[in-house]
């Protein structure tokens, strides 16, 4: 397979509405500007794009059918290829990975991925009634089919299972929406206390509004391209590009009830979904044989066995050893803040279990970044330093690209450059993990990405 | 042999309905200048509410039987005939072994691994909130079972829920969805 570059990236800002442009115009503005970043003009570039893959969610949200193909010839991209991809809120990283795999296959030297979604077309409560549908029909959603009680109910099972605060899940909140202080796109900027976010209303418990990201309009796009696609962008601009490789990906699955999931022995875990470094150091069978002494199972519903897939995939990919010290940031699918603790733990970030201590660490905090809190360790692997989809939003088709914008401008350097603020950048940043991750854990993509030197 | 085509009718209109909303003339422009059609670009996006209705037929196919149950006071689920691995929710293929699976009786009692509770929901379910949502282990099964629990005070949710005992009750008025069963703290004398 081909290297493939990720060379920019636009993002037009998340909104709670935006009835001033239709979906295929906020399209183009994300569009534009990365190739206005390219340093390229519109022509430019169409003549040099070979296609495209389109992202987005919720045919229900839209009331179009074949959405992506308004958004292809209102780029400009007919006739060139495209296609559709959907897997719920993983739909942005798998479009990510589709273009990739368009390029390594050697079919496309440079492909945009973009993404969308307008959810603001009905009221929020029947917005997360059509978010529901994307819960089993029959089974799950006539039962009370609202998402943010999906993940409380596999929060309180973690918290039953090892002793995960809620205190530890506002850690969360307080840290990505600080971060997003310093991010123009981000939606919420706000200085919260742990004690502002146990206080906010319950939606279901023990998650508050404040544990939970918010329905949004908006569209993110990203280009990648071959070495030869890369010399065709750098003759046309006159300039020299900086060159981020996309170096691994990965995916996994699971059942789309979570009642249906396995809850596996110790010896099926180390044989299938233990990581390398896991399943080879004594001291962590010993203390996984613990967790299983006292009936602990894996997946059950605390965990989530596709984002465990997925990075472990990736990071053979990417020839990642030791993830919490090799990945110098990380843009995760923070829906709920539980979500981020619960994934910390899939990516490796730390031992299943220990989520909850990890979070209120300070591990996975920005440098630089007042939070206003005390913590006991130093930053080691940033997560969500952009504010993550709590502060940024979560326009379902557009959000996994945004992550994977805001990862290209860490590696680039540049996040100085789009958000007219040095604060976020990660110094010297030289890998970065994106995750992105559909209803309850059904499908998760992680894609790694590095500067090349 | 080829009609002459008959005289078109240029008085011709479409027929016009008084039906739903009616607009008559919007704000705009009375003279069509340059300015003025630049000026369109400043104007306020034009924004509609309109209705979104379908009748839609649903078949629970194979899963029918565990339907038909629940109006029997009677709780389901299905066996892999080689493994024996049990599903509390219908499932008509083993995951492992990709069998078809045989019907098996449940017990009506069930213990609670996980729950919530619900101060908001879907639209649909809004006018029933706060309400407890719970995923259940149940006798004999090796998959979870989700379920509302009632009989307990939403406002006091605690971690403590989980390890408690329910039992079934059933929907005298059946109206073939999950919710025909529910669960309640099971009766501590009764057990």
């Amino acid at each position: 397979m081909r290297a493939v570059y990720a060379v920019s990236g636009g993002v037009s800002k998340f909104a709670k509405a935006r009835p001033d442009k239709t979906f295929q115009a906020i399209v183009k503005e994300a569009y534009d500007y990365a190739i206005a970043d390219l340093g390229l003009d519109f022509k430019q570039f169409t003549e040099l794009v070979d296609g495209s893959v389109a992202s987005y969610f919720s045919d229900h949200f839209q009331r179009q059918l074949m959405s992506g193909i308004m958004a292809q010839d209102y780029l400009g991209l007919c006739p060139k290829p495209g296609h559709r991809v959907e897997g719920g809120g993983a739909t942005g990283g798998l479009c990510f990975q589709e273009a990739w795999k368009s390029v390594a296959s050697g079919h496309m030297d440079i492909c945009v991925a973009y993404g969308f979604e307008t959810m603001s077309h009905v009221e929020t409560w029947k917005g997360n009634e059509f978010i529901a549908l994307a819960s089993d029909v029959s089974f799950d959603y006539p039962v009370g089919g609202f998402y943010s009680g999906y993940y409380a109910m596999m929060v309180t099972r973690h918290m039953k299972e090892f002793g995960t605060t809620v205190e530890q899940m506002a850690h969360v909140s307080v840290k990505n929406h600080m971060n997003a202080f310093y991010n123009p796109y981000s939606q919420k900027h706000k200085r919260l206390t742990i004690q502002d976010v146990r206080n906010a209303p319950m939606v279901a418990w023990p998650l508050t509004r404040l544990d939970i990201c918010v329905m949004s309009d908006g569209a993110a796009a990203t280009i990648l391209c071959s070495e030869d696609g890369l010399a065709k962008l750098e003759k046309a601009s006159g300039k020299r590009l900086p060159r981020v490789k996309v170096t691994g990906i990965g995916r996994g699955t699971d059942a789309m009830r979570m009642a249906d999931r396995p809850h596996d022995t110790y010896d099926k875990f180390m044989r299938t979904y233990a990581l390398p470094s896991e399943a080879e150091s004594k001291e962590t069978q010993a203390y996984y044989k613990k967790l299983w002494s006292k009936g602990f199972r894996y997946p059950g519903v605390h965990s989530f066995r596709a984002g465990r897939m997925a990075s472990k995939q990736a990071y053979a990919h990417a020839g990642i050893a030791d993830p919490l010290h090799e990945i110098d940031f990380v843009e995760l699918h923070d829906a709920y803040t539980s979500s981020e603790i619960q994934t910390y733990e899939d990516m490796g970030l730390c031992r299943y279990g220990e989520g909850g201590p990890f979070a209120e660490s300070g591990k996975a905090f920005t440098p630089g970044v007042q939070y206003g809190l005390k913590l006991k360790a130093k930053p080691i692997c940033a997560v969500n330093p952009s504010g993550g989809l709590i502060a940024c939003g979560h326009p379902v088709g557009a959000t996994g690209l945004m992550q994977a914008v805001f990862a290209i401008w860490q590696l680039q350097g540049t996040i100085k450059k789009h958000f007219q603020d040095d604060t976020l950048q990660i110094k010297h940043a030289k890998r970065g993990a994106i995750h992105s991750h559909a209803g309850t854990g059904t499908y998760v993509s992680v894609s790694i990405l590095e500067r090349e030197q | 042999m080829a009609k002459k085509n008959p005289k078109p009718n240029t008085e011709a209109r479409r027929e016009e309905s008084l039906d739903g909303t009616i607009v008559f003339r919007l704000p705009f422009p009375k003279k069509l200048d340059a300015a003025a059609l630049q000026a369109l670009k400043e104007l306020t996006p034009i924004v509609k509410r309109q209705p979104y209705h379908v009748e839609y037929i649903h078949s629970y196919g194979q899963d029918s039987p565990w339907f038909a149950a629940l109006t029997n006071k009677v709780l389901l689920g299905n066996r892999d005939p080689e493994s024996g691995y049990t599903y509390a929710t219908p499932r008509g293929a083993d995951m492992y072994t990709g069998n078809e699976t045989d019907w098996v009786q449940l017990p009506s009692e069930g213990v609670i691994h996980a729950f919530t509770v619900c101060h908001f929901g879907s639209e649909e379910f809004l006018p029933e909130t706060p309400f407890v949502l719970a995923l259940l282990e149940i006798e004999g099964a090796n998959t979870l079972f989700l379920t509302r629990v009632v009989g307990l005070d939403p406002s006091q949710a605690s971690l403590d829920w989980i390890g408690m005992k329910v039992q079934a009750r059933y929907l005298r008025n059946a109206k073939l969805k999950p919710t025909d069963v529910y669960f309640v703290p099971l009766n501590a004398q009764a057990e």
